[in-house]
């Protein structure tokens, strides 16, 4: 039963890897641009969240929204300051660029908030419940089907409705987008507008079970890329299924080889995807 | 550019003079040499050839290890453990090297933070290297070759012999067919290889020689700060920090990382030792917009300032200023 219960936490736990890279698999994949400040929009999505639910007393209905709202608007004003400018340029402007921004907005966090790690009161979600046998916490179910739910809540949009395919057309082509009545800046702020929400979202339900701090987002950055790059870049349901593949592999080996080791394996496990797949697991080639 | 050469070449060499007594200064001159050595080994793979790896923190925690480890397992200078971390690091780049080089674009940068990523973890883990802890150098020195010394200065002379070594075979290698191959891969790899270029041997072999002088940009970080853990060595913002000094001052050309190097170090390390604590993390708020600024403004780096200015009368320099792919 163990062994389930390890399971079932890795799933768990990569749903919420798949919702906060499906915000970064969508802007590489509408305007193939790395947004490296990634990791440091989920971590404001996390101070977002923290400030809403304990500051102004707001809890979690109130704290989602508004970590979304937040990041969206960060991601639109990102992309009409910034990365408009700089997405035709040689790739090493966007890297240094966004990079750039993650600094100043990682900085801008530990000037307000100082360096002291916070975590949020567990009282509407905490505690654990058992099913089955397998024993669930709160707070990670509620990240883990939230994540879940918003991830595919992405994949449809894009996929089936008519403003994901306007998206799509100016990402494979956004001259003749534009010939068709398509406002390529307008699909790609509204890109931006989606992946902020997502990635506010997914702050915000980090922020239930893992501490808040300025430099949070390096780790989940890399996490994030990993995860965008096994599921092949632009796709939220590769971001998926990456996800949850990575959260199930690490919780595996964490107790299967030890917990130092579940990095390692996830590493492993991504070179030797590149190597046999460089697209990805979904990636077009 | 050459007429700034002399007096830049007479600047650098008397700047210790300058800066004799006061130590933050002279530490900062050769803080800004030994991450313009780091930033111009990267330029040769990631700025000439295009090839933009986010995880040369391989090779430069090779290299500080590698200087290390001769000294607590050996008991040698830490110096002795250069080449051996040179050597180290050519084998470790083209056990890298073959099956990402492969990958192109973002593709490549992802696949050396993942490999940079996955050495830290490992780094971590092992006795041999300390784990988590880290290594320490020797406390007190032996001899000469333990390179202790009161002051920066000595090492500010020793980085700058690396350093002009290293540009001279960077002025080298551009000039040469090899600088040619690897901007023609940059520009187009498909159009290189059906020119009869082959793209994936050049490659590697910039990608050999760049870790080769990256790993000794480590070795020299150890032999001045004499500890290494594995953020220190392997961390991403090591492989960050020379991507975002070569970019800044130019990429692909030959002074664009010292140009990087000089402002961003100054600019880190006069507010770490004149602010600290919170002050400083408004000066990285400053650091970071500024590196935006650059970005959104001059995309190419800071020298395509003067390039476009040189370039202007006679439109001399169509292959320096070519590169807006």
């Amino acid at each position: 039963m163990t062994l389930v219960q390890v399971i079932v936490s890795g799933l768990l736990l990569g749903a919420v890897y798949a919702l906060f890279s499906s915000g970064l698999t969508l802007i590489w994949g509408m305007m193939n641009v790395v947004n490296f400040a990634h990791g440091d929009f989920v971590m404001l999505g996390m101070y977002t969240a923290v400030v809403i639910w304990t500051a102004l007393g707001g809890g979690p209905f109130a704290a989602v929204p508004a970590a979304a709202i937040v990041i969206a608007t960060l991601g639109v004003l990102s992309y009409f300051l910034l990365v408009r400018h700089i997405m035709r340029g040689p790739m090493l402007a966007q890297i240094l660029g966004t990079f750039g921004l993650a600094l100043f907005l990682r900085y801008a966090a530990f000037w307000t908030f100082g360096a002291d790690f916070k975590t949020l009161p567990d009282t509407l979600i905490g505690g654990s419940f058992t099913l089955g046998g397998i024993r669930f916490e709160g707070s990670r179910v509620l990240a883990g089907v939230g994540g879940l739910l918003i991830t595919l809540l992405l994949h449809l949009i894009l996929t089936r409705t008519s403003v994901g395919s306007r998206m799509l057309a100016v990402s494979e082509d956004a001259t003749a987008a534009q010939l068709m009545g398509i406002r390529p800046q307008r699909m790609q702020a509204l890109a931006w507008a989606m992946a902020g929400a997502a990635t506010g979202i997914a702050g915000a339900l980090i922020a239930t079970f893992f501490y808040t701090s300025p430099t949070v987002g390096e780790t989940l950055a890399i996490l994030a890329f990993v995860t965008v790059s096994f599921g092949g870049f632009g796709s939220v349901l590769g971001a998926l299924v990456a996800g949850l593949i990575i959260g199930v592999v690490e919780s595996l080996s964490a107790y299967l080889i030890g917990p130092v080791y579940k990095d390692v394996v996830v590493y492993v496990l991504f070179v030797l995807v590149l190597w046999f797949r460089p697209q990805g697991l979904m990636g077009k080639a | 550019m050459k007429r700034y050469l002399f007096p830049g070449v007479v600047l650098v060499l008397a700047y210790p003079l300058l800066a004799a007594g006061y130590p933050v200064w002279e530490r900062l001159g050769a803080l800004v040499l030994l991450a313009a050595i780091g930033a111009s080994a990267w330029n040769i793979v990631g700025g000439y050839a295009g090839q933009v790896s986010v995880g040369h923190a391989v090779f430069f925690g090779f290299g500080a290890y590698s200087a290390v480890v001769v000294y607590t397992h050996l008991g040698w200078p830490p110096i002795a453990g250069a080449p051996i971390g040179m050597l180290l690091s050519v084998a470790v780049a083209a056990v890298i090297g073959v099956p990402t080089l492969r990958l192109s674009g973002h593709y490549f940068s992802m696949a050396t933070i993942a490999v940079a990523e996955l050495v830290r973890v490992l780094s971590s883990t092992s006795e041999f290297l300390g784990g988590a802890q880290g290594l320490t150098g020797p406390a007190m020195p032996r001899t000469v070759f333990d390179l202790s010394f009161l002051s920066a200065t000595p090492f500010y002379y020793i980085f700058l012999a690396v350093l002009a070594f290293l540009l001279g075979l960077t002025w080298w290698i551009e000039r040469g067919r090899m600088g040619f191959y690897l901007r023609a891969i940059k520009d187009s790899e498909r159009a290189a290889r059906s020119l009869g270029v082959s793209a994936g041997r050049y490659k590697l072999y910039a990608y050999m020689l760049s870790g080769a002088f990256t790993s000794l940009a480590g070795s020299l970080y150890l032999c001045m700060f004499g500890f290494v853990d594995p953020e220190s060595g392997f961390g991403i913002l090591i492989s960050v920090k020379m991507v975002v000094m070569a970019a800044l001052g130019g990429a692909g050309q030959l002074f664009g990382p010292l140009v990087g190097a000089l402002i961003l170090v100054p600019l880190e390390e006069l507010s770490n030792s004149y602010l600290g604590g919170r002050g400083a993390g408004l000066t990285f708020v400053v650091y970071g917009a500024i590196i935006v600024i650059i970005a959104r403004f001059l995309p190419s780096g800071l020298l395509s300032l003067f390039e476009r200015r040189s370039a202007k009368p006679a439109a001399k320099s169509e292959i320096a200023s070519g590169h807006a792919d």
